[in-house]
């Protein structure tokens, strides 16, 4: 039983970083965009908090450069594929690249410059970042490990998840997105900024990536640097969009399960003999079967947003 | 407070001018509106009517010219701006949220803070009240049909209290009974103080509900006249710049042969929805088989079924005897049954948009060659003779097709499918978007294959070229038939009648 509560509990901490990449993906595909970079995005955020951590010392500092850095990816995105036209598959994918590779650089830079083997955040911010422990409820059997002991981005992914749903499905701003990603030429008709509100969700959507990317470098690799920190989670994080049906409570959901099949090789004994390999490939057999599903399913309701990918300009012929 | 008296236009427009690239699409055109009125901008396309008023509507800029709204000068820089000028554009193609409830899509974008759904539905019944209208606002766009879709997009522009309207080709997707309904309505709202632009190249519609005619002609406004001082063909003249002559030939074929027959047919359209059900008829050689049907109404099913291209899911299509259900879509061609569709983009199926003509050509026929490599020369040869014979205007036969205007590349279209002389020929709104000259162009083409002994199946969108080209209708209507009736002996009334699924008794069926 305390087995299963504690792969529970390593389920939802594994899930975190994906639950990121996939709200800032939900956001910028909900104004009708697809930014195909969410990998790089997390990447430059991971490099970003890392940095600004490892000099500043300041867990607070860390995590606004990581929202930073994420939000000036997607801006440079933005520019691309909201005022220029550039297509928006190719600048995601370029983006991808690019973002991996800076990260790398930096990281590789870093180490030359500072003189030293590897890179390891302070002390002072490594224990904010450790799991909290609130005296009392942290304690009580089951509930507190299940409900009262993560670490601060935990609950700050889940705190986003329910404000993105109320900001995109109760708020007049958030009718006024879904409409642009419906039909932009619809929402430019009823007199809505449209390229202004791109922006706006393309650039919260790479920084919330951008806090995803430091998760992967913070807690995944314990405050150690190493290159590829994100290691696909923004792919995964892309596809859960689809899984979730571009709602983010349901990415919530959907983000804990992806969690599970990551920590699965722990939690299954070893006896039965599945080699380990198998299990890092779960969460790609499930993604492709989403994606499958997916393309099947053609209901109207819980669909992509239906310009996504096509970029507006309203003089077109 | 504002009356039909008042000296002050509602919209003066003095010398407007908007060029794309080299075109010029406005050339210092003038155009005025008085409150209370209802003009009509008539002209044919390609002839500036949109652009003109999309400049109205704040989606384009002019380069030239001035904008006088009441009197006083305006910049229009966004749609934004036009609305709080009150003026509310109701596009040719909705500018709807699909996905949205028409609540949603009405009060979308507007500046006052999101309402409980139940005010919401207040305020736009008091609207729906006010000029006769009628919706449900908690439909979703999606479950609509078209003419509940511009019921929306009106109540979107009044909400917003425009007192200006400019409705562009709002009957293209109606009924007649359903434009008799969209009339009264626009009645209603002059008498309120209104005025109202309508874009329309139909002419028995100019003449039934506006004030003034505005003409335009290749850019140029060329008059601006009284309605009650004009007849069809003084408009007519006015808008092509001389006289034509509005008859449609329908020649009489004796020789008539039973060729295609559907039984039962059933077909499932794309995303799995119903496409057609249970639809029966017959088409010999050497007629017309008319289909008509609000759009959407499962002819791009059946067309599509018939050429092969769609599964069938039940019934049977006997050509001369012999069920072609099944068949590849490359046998049926064989066979001699010949498709051409053109799709509302105009582009969208049977031409490839970068390709020139010869390569389009060969598109059909590349199979019949020997050997691994391509010989152009036939292609080439066919494709100059199509250029000559239908007065294509191209620059060269390598031109790619979508560098073409839309009449051109239609007959690109048509003649491809005409010169493999075909048995049956299928075609789907031949004439969709094209000026008169060029429509007629096209149904003396369709006239010709008649007489040649062809069947050929007329999609069409217009009643009264339906009722005047065709021998036969057939009326559709969700996926079914509804009636096939006698074109000589029907009115346009009650070919609305069967369109909207309502049973008429007195048609004349037979022959």
């Amino acid at each position: 039983m305390s087995m299963f509560i504690s792969f529970l509990a390593a389920a939802i901490t594994a899930g975190t970083p994906i639950l990121f990449g996939t709200l800032g993906e939900i956001i910028t595909e909900k104004v009708g965009h697809l930014n195909l970079g969410v990998e790089g995005m997390m990447a430059i955020g991971a490099c970003a908090g890392f940095m600004v951590g490892y000099s500043t010392d300041s867990f607070f500092l860390a995590l606004i450069a990581a929202f930073a850095a994420g939000m000036l990816a997607a801006l440079l995105y933005g520019l691309l594929t909201i005022t220029l036209m550039a297509n928006q598959n190719v600048t995601g994918l370029t983006l991808t690249i690019f973002g991996v590779g800076f990260a790398n650089f930096c990281g590789f830079y870093a180490r030359k410059a500072y003189g030293v083997e590897s890179l390891k955040l302070p002390e002072n911010i490594t224990s904010q970042m450790r799991n909290i422990n609130i005296p009392g409820l942290s304690d009580i059997p089951v509930i507190g490990q299940l409900f009262f002991s993560y670490n601060p981005f935990v609950y700050l992914g889940i705190i986003t998840a329910i404000l993105l749903s109320i900001y995109l499905n109760k708020t007049k701003t958030g009718l006024n997105i879904r409409a642009i990603g419906e039909n932009p030429a619809s929402a430019d008709a009823a007199g809505i900024k449209v390229t202004k509100w791109k922006y706006i969700n393309v650039g919260l959507g790479g920084g919330i990536c951008g806090i995803g990317g430091a998760f992967t470098i913070m807690i995944i690799n314990k405050g150690v640097w190493i290159s590829d920190c994100v290691g696909g989670l923004g792919w995964i994080a892309v596809a859960l969009v689809i899984f979730a049906s571009w709602s983010p409570t349901k990415a919530i959901f959907g983000s804990f399960v992806f969690g599970a099949l990551r920590q699965l090789k722990y939690y299954v004994p070893s006896s039965i003999g599945i080699p380990g390999a198998l299990y890092d490939m779960l969460p790609y057999v499930i993604t492709t079967i989403v994606l499958v599903a997916a393309s099947v399913r053609s209901s109207k309701k819980n669909s992509q947003p239906a310009s996504c990918g096509i970029n507006y300009f309203r003089e077109e012929r | 407070m504002e009356t039909a008296k008042t000296p002050v236009n509602a919209i003066e427009c003095k010398g407007i001018t908007k060029r794309f690239g080299t075109v010029v699409a406005n050339d210092h055109i003038d155009l005025s509106v008085k409150q209370g009125e209802i003009l009509a901008l008539l002209g044919e396309n390609g002839s500036g009517k949109t652009t003109l008023m999309n400049m109205l509507s704040g989606i384009y800029h002019p380069d030239e010219g001035a904008i006088f709204i009441n009197g006083e000068e305006v910049r229009i820089e966004s749609p934004n701006d036009a609305q709080s000028l009150g003026i509310g554009m109701i596009h040719q193609h909705f500018k709807l949220v699909e996905v949205f409830t028409a609540a949603q899509n009405i009060v979308l974008g507007t500046k006052e803070k999101l309402e409980k759904p139940k005010v919401m539905q207040q305020k736009i019944a008091t609207i729906c009240n006010k000029f006769g209208l009628e919706v449900d606002s908690n439909k979703k766009i999606y479950d609509m049909s078209v003419s509940e879709k511009q019921t929306v997009e009106i109540l979107k522009v009044l909400y917003r209290g425009a007192k200006i309207l400019i409705l562009d080709e709002p009957t293209a997707v109606l009924t007649p009974q359903e434009t008799e309904k969209l009339f009264s309505i626009l009645r209603k709202m002059k008498e309120q103080g209104n005025s109202i632009i309508i874009i329309t190249h139909k002419l028995n519609e100019v003449l039934d509900i506006s004030d003034r005619v505005t003409i335009l002609r290749k850019g140029k406004s060329i008059e601006t006249v009284n309605t009650k001082d004009c007849d069809v063909s003084s408009l007519t003249e006015l808008m092509v710049g001389r006289a034509v002559s509005l008859e449609i030939d329908r020649p009489e074929n004796k020789e008539k042969q039973a060729i295609l027959k559907c039984v039962d047919l059933t077909i499932d359209s794309l995303d799995g929805t119903k496409g057609i059900e249970d639809v029966n008829f017959e088409i010999r050689t050497g007629e017309i088989l008319g289909i008509a049907g609000v759009a959407g109404s499962g002819q791009k099913e059946l067309c599509e079924g018939i050429a092969g291209l769609l599964p069938v899911k039940k019934g049977a299509i006997l050509y001369k005897k012999e069920n072609i259900v099944g068949k590849k879509p490359l046998e049926i061609i064989n066979l001699g049954i010949s498709m051409s569709f053109v799709p509302e983009d105009r582009l969208g199926m049977g031409l490839v948009a970068s390709m020139g003509m010869t390569d389009n050509v060969l598109l059909k026929s590349y199979n019949k060659g020997r050997g691994p490599f391509i010989n152009r020369k036939p292609a080439k040869k066919l494709a100059q003779e199509l250029v000559k014979k239908l007065d294509i205007v191209t620059p060269s036969i390598e031109t790619p097709v979508r560098l073409m205007s839309g009449g051109n590349v239609q007959k690109v279209l048509l003649g491809r499918e005409i010169e493999s002389s075909p048995n049956v020929l299928i075609t789907a709104y031949p004439v969709r978007g094209l000026d008169i000259n060029s429509s007629y162009t096209i149904y003396n083409l369709l006239n010709e294959q008649k007489m040649k002994n062809v069947a050929v199946i007329y999609v069409g969108e217009d009643l009264d070229v339906l009722l005047e080209l065709c021998d036969n209708i057939m009326v559709m209507c969700h996926g079914k038939v509804t009636g096939i009736v006698n074109a000589k002996k029907t009115t346009k009334e009650q070919l609305g009648m069967l369109m909207t699924g309502q049973e008429i008794k007195e048609v004349a069926k037979d022959e």
